[in-house]
């Protein structure tokens, strides 16, 4: 690299040189186009973020049914515009660290019961009004209300009292709960003016980017906030959103060069795209999990003996292999990995052994074919993923029936509802929100019908435990539990695998959720 | 004259209680959806009060009847009501997404029509001879590839690789009408490549039946050159076929173009009815049906009354 390419780099990564000139004189210097390219975008990050350009996403995961109000989002596009727009008090950032946002601290009694989070001054909406403790109190109790039919009601039945005095948010929980910080991270609840009572769907949050435009189905697009409190996001001029959800014609508009970033990367052309020039594929390991679950008190799934012969039938490493195409890694028959705080590692793997199976089938007692219910819309490859299953089970003598659903109506009649199915959970911040959400005995979603009086003593105790030893001891056991006693299936992790192209850098290794946690059009910034 | 507005005032009137009919056979076949329209809306989660609460405030518990008349009388004026699932206006929202659909037709009715009775022409014209071979091969590949896979062919060499056109088809109001003609150009040329063997055939097909009759011979013997005496002679009396063939195009461009719309995003009709199917969201649905069904019985209106007055022989009934 001599010192006339060195200093045409320089010039480039400050922005005093386009990139198209840039490649240009490069390549006059000899060098190739894939290599400047690669030079610039590490000479870029090295530059630190730039404020300007724009940002194109193209995004799977959203409907023309979407809406701008919180408390409904479910799906991937809702959730990168409202990350966008708006905040919550805690946030995880991407590599899930927990950070003060519109709190600016917090703390706790020492029961673990009374929480009180000083909230930040001088924020401003997007209308101009500034947020107060009342705001962030009412946005909580709104979110609290069964009417507003919000998807983080799961985490607010825990709060018995809101109390807003000054700058100061106080919250009570009925039972101690340690985890309430990591729960006040969900991403429903983003504050509002008035908590959204008003007009929830009214689009004024706090966030980097305010509301310009908004297709549901179609595209949003937004704008820098200039009255935005945190200085180091919100880089992009303007940040467009495009609902893109067929898979093709998603990477097509990233090679094309028509949008810079996209989530939802099919695993197996994920190897192809990152050998395309400009582009570079992002793997994220989150707590996202692939399921085949029985129903614990429904003939023949209540017999330990037959439930212990399916885990064991099972190929882990080959539909890691397979199914994701290695973008992922194997399950242990429970929901969490180590992708959660206090997960322990020591609990041994369990592995295809068909011999075991086979013998722990015969102790059960039961004969004849097993029927499995399965759609496409369980998960990506849910069928191969079955029939995988079909045949390792086969091979220890074990008669899996399968059964294919429609995918319309599969998420009310047959998941929660059919003794054995496959499913997916997209996991959540913490393992006591896991395991409360989907394995208590008195989860509405207990849908491995699991009902354990000691499991569901552990987390209560684990929940008001502040001993961070003791409580990794105790949600070891729980795990275990599950593990060996449970309904749960689990072969597999999943990764989000997101792509984006050289005219955006910044992005940060992420082990929480996809797009960097939502957050990569906030902290990302532009290279063109 | 007289007759003709008679013919013409029954067909309509025909086609408005065919219009009806297809309102009541909508709304029974919505109501035959399995599932509960609140619990679809309110989720898993759903407790008993607050299905409770739904089903009051969407006035399910009203007899299906009444719901019926209610629904039809406030679409009558215009009210579509609301979408269960997001609160945004139907009329608004559709008013929109109908827009982009009819302009998406309009262009590839504009190339695919004219292209396709050409091409009708020049193939009666060298008939069995190699130009009628190529394009009677030509449009028959292309009607038999799968439109998703034509699209994806035509986005990798077009978008990808020349970077003539942009792969995603995404139209708003700010763009000016050259900038939507470049967006839609590949959905566009994709749904002509569908389209236009239908066309070009019965075209052929029809002219060639008439190339048969008596005074094609004699303008022959008169000696009219083979592509005027086509155009000129064979192609009114074969245009009632042509024309029926050509509405029934021209609405599978408006009302079934789902594919299309989804492999080149463009915000159309179709993917805008599949999202709400998929929520249940049915005044949403209804409202779709109707519009569709407005469109299919309006176009094949139009095609009866132009072949009636294309033929005398039905103009002047006896």
């Amino acid at each position: 690299m001599n010192d006339q390419f060195r200093y045409l780099l320089a010039r480039a990564a400050r922005g005093q040189l386009d990139r198209r000139s840039f490649l240009g004189r490069a390549a006059a210097l000899g060098v190739t186009g894939a290599a400047a390219s690669s030079l610039l975008s590490s000479a870029v990050l090295a530059q630190g973020p730039r404020r300007g350009g724009s940002l194109s996403v193209g995004m799977q995961g959203g409907e023309s049914t979407n809406s701008l109000d919180p408390a409904v989002a479910a799906s991937q596009v809702p959730f990168l515009y409202l990350k966008s727009s708006g905040e919550p008090l805690l946030d995880l950032s991407p590599s899930g660290e927990l950070q003060n946002r519109l709190a600016e601290e917090y703390s706790a009694s020492a029961d673990a019961t009374t929480w009180t989070f000083k909230i930040r001054s001088g924020v401003e909406f997007h209308n101009g009004q500034t947020l107060t403790a009342e705001d962030c109190a009412q946005t909580l109790r709104r979110h609290s209300d069964e009417n507003s039919q919000s998807g983080a009601l799961g985490v607010m039945r825990g709060i018995s009292e809101i109390r807003a005095e000054g700058d100061t948010l106080t919250l009570v929980t009925s039972t101690p709960n340690a985890d309430l910080p990591f729960l006040l991270a969900d991403y429903h609840l983003l504050m509002q003016p008035n908590g959204g009572f008003d007009d929830p769907n009214a689009g004024i949050f706090t966030g980097a980017y305010k509301w310009v435009e908004n297709e549901p189905g179609v595209r949003h697009v937004l704008e820098r906030n200039p009255n935005y409190w945190d200085q180091s996001r919100g880089h992009f001029d303007s940040v467009e959103i495009l609902v893109i959800n067929d898979s093709t014609a998603r990477n097509s508009a990233l090679q094309s060069g028509q949008v810079q970033m996209i989530n939802r990367v099919e695993p197996r052309v994920a190897g192809l795209m990152a050998r395309a020039p400009g582009i570079s594929v992002q793997s994220t390991s989150g707590p996202g999990h692939y399921v085949f679950i029985m129903h614990c008190n429904t003939a023949p799934f209540d017999n330990n003996d037959l439930r212990m012969a399916l885990k064991l039938a099972i190929n882990r490493e080959d539909m890691v292999e397979r199914i994701l195409r290695g973008f992922g890694s194997v399950g242990n028959d429970m929901p969490i990995n180590a992708a959660y705080p206090l997960f322990d590692d020591s609990i041994p793997q369990r592995t295809y052994d068909p011999d075991q199976a086979r013998f722990h089938f015969q102790r059960s007692g039961h004969s004849g074919p097993i029927d499995l219910r399965v759609s496409e819309v369980a998960f990506p490859g849910a069928i191969d993923a079955a029939q995988l299953f079909q045949e390792s089970a086969a091979a220890a003598g074990i008669e899996l029936n399968i059964i294919r659903e429609p995918g319309d109506g599969y998420w009310s009649e047959v998941w929660n509802a059919k003794p054995f199915c496959a499913s997916y959970w997209g996991g959540r911040p913490v393992q006591d929100q896991m395991y409360s959400t989907a394995y208590l005995s008195t989860a509405d979603w207990n849908d491995t019908r699991f009902h354990n009086e000691r499991f569901d003593s552990l987390l209560n105790e684990a929940r008001g435990e502040l001993d961070l030893v003791r409580r990794k001891a105790l949600y070891s056991e729980a795990g275990l539990l599950v593990r060996d006693e449970g309904g749960l299936i689990c072969p597999m992790f999943n990764d989000f695998i997101d792509a984006h192209n050289d005219q955006v850098t910044g992005w940060i290794e992420s082990n929480a959720l996809e797009m960097m946690n939502g957050l990569a059009p906030s902290m990302m910034w532009s290279a063109a | 004259m007289v007759p003709i507005l008679t013919l013409v005032t029954q067909r309509i009137a025909l086609g408005l209680v065919l219009l009806l009919a297809v309102s009541v056979l909508i709304f029974a076949g919505t109501e035959l959806l399995p599932g509960d329209v609140a619990q679809a809306i309110l989720g898993q989660g759903a407790t008993p009060e607050a299905l409770a609460n739904m089903r009051t405030r969407m006035g399910l518990d009203e007899s299906a009847i009444s719901r019926y008349f209610a629904w039809l009388g406030a679409a009558l004026q215009g009210d579509l009501g609301v979408a269960l699932s997001n609160g945004r206006d139907i009329a608004a929202s559709i008013g929109q997404r109908l827009g982009n659909t009819l302009f998406l037709a309009a262009v590839t009715a504009a190339i695919s029509v004219p292209l396709a009775i050409f091409l009708g022409l020049l193939a009666v014209r060298y008939r069995d001879r190699w130009p009628d071979k190529l394009i009677s091969g030509l449009t028959l590949t292309s009607i038999s590839l799968p439109e998703f896979l034509l699209g994806y062919v035509l986005m990798y060499v077009f978008a990808v690789k020349l970077g003539w056109f942009p792969s995603v088809s995404n139209i708003n109001s700010g763009m000016s009408f050259w900038q939507k003609l470049n967006a839609v150009a590949l959905p566009s040329l994709v749904l002509t490549l569908v389209v236009l063997a239908h066309m070009m055939r019965m075209t052929r097909a029809a002219i060639l039946n008439v190339m048969q009759s008596a005074y094609i011979e004699t303008a022959e013997l008169k000696g009219l050159r083979r592509l005027t005496l086509i155009a000129r002679h064979a192609m009114p009396n074969a245009l009632a076929p042509i024309v029926n063939v050509v509405m029934l195009n021209l609405a599978y461009l408006v009302v079934g173009v789902v594919v299309i719309e989804v492999v080149f995003v463009y915000p159309g009709m179709g993917q805008y009815l599949v999202d709400h199917v998929a929520k249940r969201d049915v005044p949403v649905v209804q409202a779709c049906g109707l519009i569709f069904a407005a469109i299919y019985i309006g176009l094949n209106l139009l095609a009866d009354l132009i072949s009636i007055l294309s033929n005398p022989r039905l103009r002047h009934p006896k």
